[in-house]
């Protein structure tokens, strides 16, 4: 880990002006990413302004009936707050899936959105790897790639996003508010992870002299039919082959509107709204939900370790669908596949 | 205790005051100093454990203003003010704390090296109040790997001291 | 208090301990009995067969939490990296990014620059080491050419060490050591055993073939041919290999280590160094845990005492958790097995071939094929052991070593030939049940209970309710598989020396240059020494883990236990001994005619086997004899009488819960029956045989170290890609310990539990699944991927 420079920011345009003076500046909240990734020196960041002392650690309700939930509510209490267990459980449930009750208590809000991939060519300096060191190569797509993308991957970069609450963020169409030396923007969460293209050393669309301050919650909350199913390679603590969340608006039988994300297959979290085409005004039924995630894999691509992962997410998201329609969402803690 | 809210940039070392076990400590570290490094190497509390420096095995951790974290991926910088407990200030002086007890009553631990880590995290989780079945305190502590693997005998630990707790709060 | 210090103990029996590691058939002679110091049961308070009195306390097989616990549980238990002493140096370990080669250029002068930095050794510049292979050569090591640490600029794999940054503080160590540069000539290599598989050698026969198995094979009713893969897996104990080294002045070193064996770093370290015995301690209170990664001096306790000389200073070196996957590991193995069988299910014909990896410059390997001729009854068995070289570090020790997965491959093999005969696996095993070892001349075993570990453990699990059509079982969405699987280890003992300090009050310190790497050695001492001394278990304290005390070999193959609680037993019957010469000058005393054999320690007191009224304390045969003390050191080796096999047993039955749609397993429940002669502390080792369950899940489902094969590097060199089992994979595990008594295998009829809890699980959880899905999965972990399709 190199030496760098510390400094406290005192307000949010503090923070963005600190930013602004020191390009290789990074801002530092819950750290659980950033001094993992800085003690393997893939992160080299000059300065750290810590910025926990910030005031954006409340949840409210907005004017639009939805939730506000600053960026710096660490991720357990983002997970635990009443507002999200009664209105927006699948929010919950994926926090609940990802990394340990001890990170979670360390990460951010706004923190958990920048986390990078845990491709292991990225965090392993000696291997070329186009995310860290653009233009060095991609190991991963002739190396070991179990873990890796199957959809929208580039030739530079075959890389996951690693978040689970992204996913779930993705599928109730969450708003990112940041703010930068022109102000504050709304970005919606769609528009927020990109995809590796050929700069995959950018894995969002915030600017590098903005700050995250909040999540925005739509009123829409999907609170009565909806499922996180992460499926992963032991039953806690590790990262997703394969997740699906999903947000149902039930008639009864049919699928009055439908979201689906996944996770663990791409770049960023993936949502096709053909997929959700596929579902919404359908009833719901298994020829329903096969049609739904034949659509949503359609593009799907394998690689040399990681092909499974398309058959391995079409069934994932058949049985998340079919969870959240009879309403017996997946539990984080009985292992068993509900 | 003190602290600043704002820091200017620097490199040197910054003064950071910290209640350890109940006891306010003042001491000088560099930005990049840890809070599992400073316990160890600066505070001589070498009952908090290194396990794998980078979060993934729940060995290092403590409370920090009563919740669980991973020392080793906080930096001691950034909880200037902060309340500290580590198993060596877990229970009052001298005594064992509940869970210390059941731990040792359940045989939850062999080489006992991730047994601080456990039994803090143990503490958090008692306190977060959130696990009330023995699935939910397995996966509550499935951030805290044992490779002696003493898991169900953790797990029993646990609902002894909670039992034991909720007797007497 | 004054500290015995003992010489440099000569290192008669480190072929034996070698060779007995080679496995099941290789036990050699371990020097002679000496029957004076082996009294059998004698010391355990009062013997039984006397009926005389029955002991105040009984510690031997009592439940007992470990005295060890409380500094646990308070973290005051001191690890190698925890002792703190003022002017420490920091140390960090640049490592290679190359597999083969050698350095060109090390250009340490950025690193050197950074403020606080005190030196940086390379092979190039540092203090004098040994230059013969001999001087590398520790207790345990295999044949070949020992890797020496900064030694020269070959590269022998990827994250060797090529520099130590040494440093005032740790943070600017880990710092300058990514400022040092370093330049290779690389050179083409290789590490896969699969493409190495052809330029395999075979290795001497592991054990003398029978009959003739290829023929039986081609004549047997039902044949059943496999072969099984397992991969690398490592060690990953959760504390990291750290040296602490105090420089004590006058060149005198004392080496906090974490290792299974101070003496064997003590004398590793002596002769790398050229130092005298009296001058290096090396000390390891506690160890966070082994697993045989710490059988061998790793090369972090080289570097750091090489870093204390340079700089005439106290010196620290760990290894962070990436730096631990440039040690040893459990090699890959590819086996193929070949059952042949009678359509009635006996066995008839076993071949078992393994190819095991090892690095380029020594030949580690273990006979993993071996086992199956000693577990089932067959006329034919043949073995065939080849060893490939990788650019990698020599494999090693992983619990459990050869057993774990020759009778992983055998068990699976087994469960398919079941299959093949549509017969209940645990019917099948039952048929070629054997009575003795035909590996070794066909001699019986001293005892074996196996056939009860299989009726209580199938009793237990509820196995006759098992339907044995696979995918016939069900719970909901989950296909329920269950298997079962046999556990076979070697009862094993080494010679030893422990030194027993009895003082007037009662008090009884006893010690031995053992360790505790978690099994519980602290307790099982203490208990043994409480009964063999007939005193309070408080009263008793135990000291090992100092390379100064008496002699022991290094703690690994589940022989410690037998061996030190026998050899507490030899001490303590000295100790009996002198208080009966004493006591025979009591004025009109008790036992002025009695012999050795007559007289018992219980409650403090020297008591008549023959009339309990008979006794006198402690405290006034010390009195009488003028003494405050008596203190006895005596040594204990073993022989085998060449007329038994010494093993342990284990039946497994798996539950396995497998989601139909998706493939994701659960081990649901595991029970496990194990014999093992005496039981010492069942609370102990009960958590013993359940780690070793839990070890079993994780080599069936999780564990795998991925080598990217372009860059010869381990892609998962941590703890979170590295899979091990977390609290949330852990179910229901039952584990019962069956009676068995054995008064051939040693006086206290111990076996050891080390390996035992962790052979076979595997095998039973693979079965299970195979059971539970109709797939049968050949290489490990088993993980959901595998089943699909």
């Amino acid at each position: 880990m190199i030496n760098f420079h510390y400094s406290r920011a005192s307000d949010v345009a503090d923070a963005v002006q600190q930013i602004r003076a020191d390009p290789a500046a990074k801002f530092i909240a819950g750290g659980t990413n950033l001094l993992d990734l800085m003690k393997e020196d893939v992160e080299r960041p000059s300065l750290l302004i810590d910025i926990t002392r910030l005031p954006l650690k409340t949840v409210g309700e907005t004017a639009g009936g939805g939730v506000r939930i600053g960026a710096l509510v660490p991720n357990s209490d983002f997970s635990y707050h009443p507002l999200i267990e009664q209105r927006y459980p699948v929010v919950s449930s994926a926090i609940r899936a990802g990394a340990s009750q001890q990170l979670r208590n360390m990460a951010s809000t706004g923190g958990n959105l920048l986390q990078r991939t845990r491709c292991a060519y990225f965090y392993d300096t000696v291997t070329p790897c186009n995310k860290r060191t653009p233009g060095s190569g991609c190991s991963a797509i002739n190396g070991i790639n179990r873990g890796h993308a199957i959809l929208g991957t580039s030739e530079a970069c075959i890389a996951t996003h690693p978040s689970d609450m992204c996913v779930a963020l993705l599928a109730l169409e969450a708003t990112v508010h940041v703010a930068g030396p022109k102000g504050e923007r709304a970005i919606a969460i769609a528009d927020f992870h990109r995809l590796p293209g050929d700069t995959p050393q950018r894995d969002t669309n915030l600017d590098r002299d903005e700050i995250i301050i909040a999540i925005e919650l739509p009123a829409q909350g999907f609170a009565k039919n909806y499922t996180y199913l992460k499926i992963r390679d032991r039953l806690s603590y590790a990262f997703a082959l394969v997740s699906v969340a999903v947000g149902l608006e039930m008639d009864g039988g049919t699928i009055r509107q439908a979201r689906l994300a996944l996770g663990g297959v791409a770049h960023k979290p993936w949502r096709d709204f053909a997929a959700e085409a596929a579902l919404n005004g359908q009833v719901a039924s298994p020829e329903t939900f096969r049609r739904a995630a034949d659509v949503l894999l359609r593009d799907a691509k394998g690689f040399a370790h990681n092909t499974f992962k398309i058959e391995l997410a079409r069934q994932a998201a058949m049985r998340a669908l079919t969870q959240a329609a009879n309403g017996t969402p997946q539990s984080q803690s009985n292992k068993k596949i509900a | 205790m003190t602290q600043n809210n704002t820091v200017a940039k620097t490199r040197n070392n910054i003064s950071v005051a910290l209640v350890v076990n109940g006891t306010g400590q003042r001491f000088s570290v560099a930005p990049w100093t840890t809070l599992l490094d400073a316990l160890r190497d600066q505070l001589d509390l070498t009952g908090t454990k290194k396990g794998c420096d980078h979060g993934q095995c729940g060995a290092c951790t403590v409370l920090v203003d009563g919740r669980r974290v991973n020392s080793c991926l906080t930096l001691v910088v950034m909880k200037d003010g902060a309340e500290v407990t580590t198993i060596e200030g877990l229970a009052p002086s001298g005594g064992l704390h509940p869970l210390q007890q059941a731990f040792i009553d359940h045989d939850a631990f062999q080489c006992g090296y991730c047994t601080p880590g456990q039994i803090c995290s143990a503490a958090g989780l008692i306190a977060e109040g959130k696990a009330k079945t023995d699935d939910e305190i397995r996966e509550l502590m499935s951030g805290n790997l044992c490779r002696c693997a003493a898991y169900p005998n953790i797990v029993a630990a646990i609902r002894q001291a909670m039992s034991v707790m909720v007797e007497k709060p | 208090m004054a500290q015995f210090t003992a010489p440099c103990p000569p290192r008669e029996g480190d072929i034996s301990r070698r060779s007995v590691l080679q496995g099941a058939v290789a036990l050699g002679a371990l020097g002679p009995v000496r029957a004076a110091d082996v009294v059998p049961h004698a010391a355990i308070a009062v013997d039984h067969k006397s009926q005389v009195s029955k002991p105040m306390t009984s510690y031997i097989g009592t439940a007992t939490s470990r005295i060890d616990g409380h500094a646990k549980v308070t973290g005051g238990a001191k690890y190698a990296a925890e002792f703190n002493v003022p002017g420490l140096v920091h140390a960090f370990v640049v490592a290679s990014t190359i597999a083969k080669g050698r350095i060109l250029r090390i250009d340490a002068s950025e690193a050197l620059r950074v403020e606080g930095v005190i030196d940086v050794l390379t092979h190039e510049k540092r203090p004098r080491m040994a230059d013969t292979d001999q001087a590398y050569k520790d207790d345990v090591a295999p044949e070949g050419t020992p890797f020496r640490p900064l030694y020269d600029g070959r590269i022998l794999f990827n994250g060797q060490p090529v520099a130590l940054v040494l440093a005032e503080r740790w943070e600017i160590a880990r710092l300058a050591a990514s400022l040092v540069h370093v330049e290779y000539e690389q050179e083409a290599h290789v590490t896969d055993p699969y493409r190495q598989r052809e330029a395999a050698f075979v290795l001497p026969e592991p054990a003398k073939s029978r009959g003739n198995a290829a023929e039986a094979f081609a004549a047997a009713d039902v044949r059943h041919q496999g072969e099984y893969h397992v991969p690398i897996e490592h060690h990953n104990p959760m504390e990291p290999f750290a040296s602490t080294v105090t420089w004590d002045g006058g060149g005198k070193l004392t080496v906090y280590d974490k290792t299974q064996g101070v003496q064997n770093v003590q004398r590793y370290v002596c002769s790398i160094f050229d130092m005298n015995p009296d001058d290096v301690r090396v000390v390891s209170p506690f160890v966070g845990g082994a697993f045989g990664s710490g059988l061998r001096p790793q090369y972090q306790v080289v570097l750091a005492v090489l870093a204390a000389r340079a700089l005439e200073r106290s010196v620290r070196l760990v290894l962070t958790r990436q730096q631990m996957y440039s040690l040893g590991y459990r090699p890959a193995m590819i086996q193929r097995i070949e059952l042949g069988a009678t359509t009635g299910g006996t066995l008839n014909a076993i071949t078992h071939d393994a190819i095991t990896v090892t690095s380029q410059y020594e030949d580690f390997y273990r006979n993993e094929t071996t086992w199956s001729g000693l577990l089932y009854k067959s006329a034919n068995a043949q073995y065939t052991h080849k060893l490939t070289r990788l650019d990698l570090p020599t494999s090693c020790d992983m619990r459990g070593p050869s057993a774990t997965t020759g009778v992983y491959a055998l068990e699976s093999a087994m469960d398919e030939l079941a299959v093949a005969l549509s017969l209940d696996p645990l019917e099948l095993r039952l048929r070629c049940y054997s009575d003795r070892d035909q590996n070794n001349g066909d001699v019986p075993f001293s005892s074996k209970n196996l056939r009860e570990c299989y009726r209580q453990g199938a009793e237990m699990f509820g196995w006759e309710k098992r339907n044995r059509e696979p995918r016939s079982m069900r719970d909901g969405s989950e296909l329920v598989g269950w298997g079962m699987a046999t556990g076979v280890w070697e009862a094993l003992q080494v010679p030893i020396t422990v030194r027993i300090k009895l003082t007037a009050n009662g008090h009884a310190e006893v010690a031995c240059a053992t360790s505790d790497i978690g099994t519980g050695t602290y307790t099982i001492m203490a208990q043994v020494a409480a009964d063999a001394l007939g005193l309070p278990l408080d009263n008793i304290s135990i000291k090992l883990g100092d390379s100064t005390l008496p002699q022991s070999p290094v703690e690994g193959g589940s022989w410690i236990a037998a061996s030190v609680s026998n050899g507490i037993v030899t001490t303590s019957n000295a100790i009996r001994e002198e208080l009966l010469r004493l006591a025979k000058r009591v004025p009109d005393s008790p036992f002025a005619n009695a012999t050795s054999d007559e007289v018992a320690l219980a409650d403090g007191r020297l008591v008549s086997r023959l009339d309990a009224s008979r006794a006198i304390s402690i405290a006034d045969v010390m009195r009488v004899g003028a003494v405050d003390r008596i203190e006895q050191e005596k040594s204990t080796s073993f022989a085998n009488d060449g007329k038994h096999a010494h093993n342990a047993h284990s039946a497994l039955f798996a539950e396995v819960k497998v989601d139909e749609q998706l493939s994701v397993i659960r081990v649901t429940r595991i029970v496990s029956a194990v014999a093992a002669g005496r039981i010492l502390n069942p609370k102990t080792a009960h958590s013993q045989v359940m780690g070793g369950v839990v070890w079993g899940i994780g080599m069936a489902l999780h564990e795998e170290t991925l080598i990217d094969h372009k860059f010869g590097r381990i892609m998962n060199a941590n703890i979170a890609e590295y899979h091990v089992p977390v609290n949330a994979d852990v179910h229901d595990i039952k584990v019962i310990f069956v009676e068995e008594q054995d008064h051939i295998v040693n006086p206290l009829g111990i076996k050891g539990l080390g390996e035992i809890g962790l052979v076979g699980v595997a095998a039973a959880i693979a079965n299970a699944i195979y059971h539970a899905t109709g797939k049968r999965v050949r290489d490990l972990p088993i993980t959901l991927d595998k089943l699909q399709r």
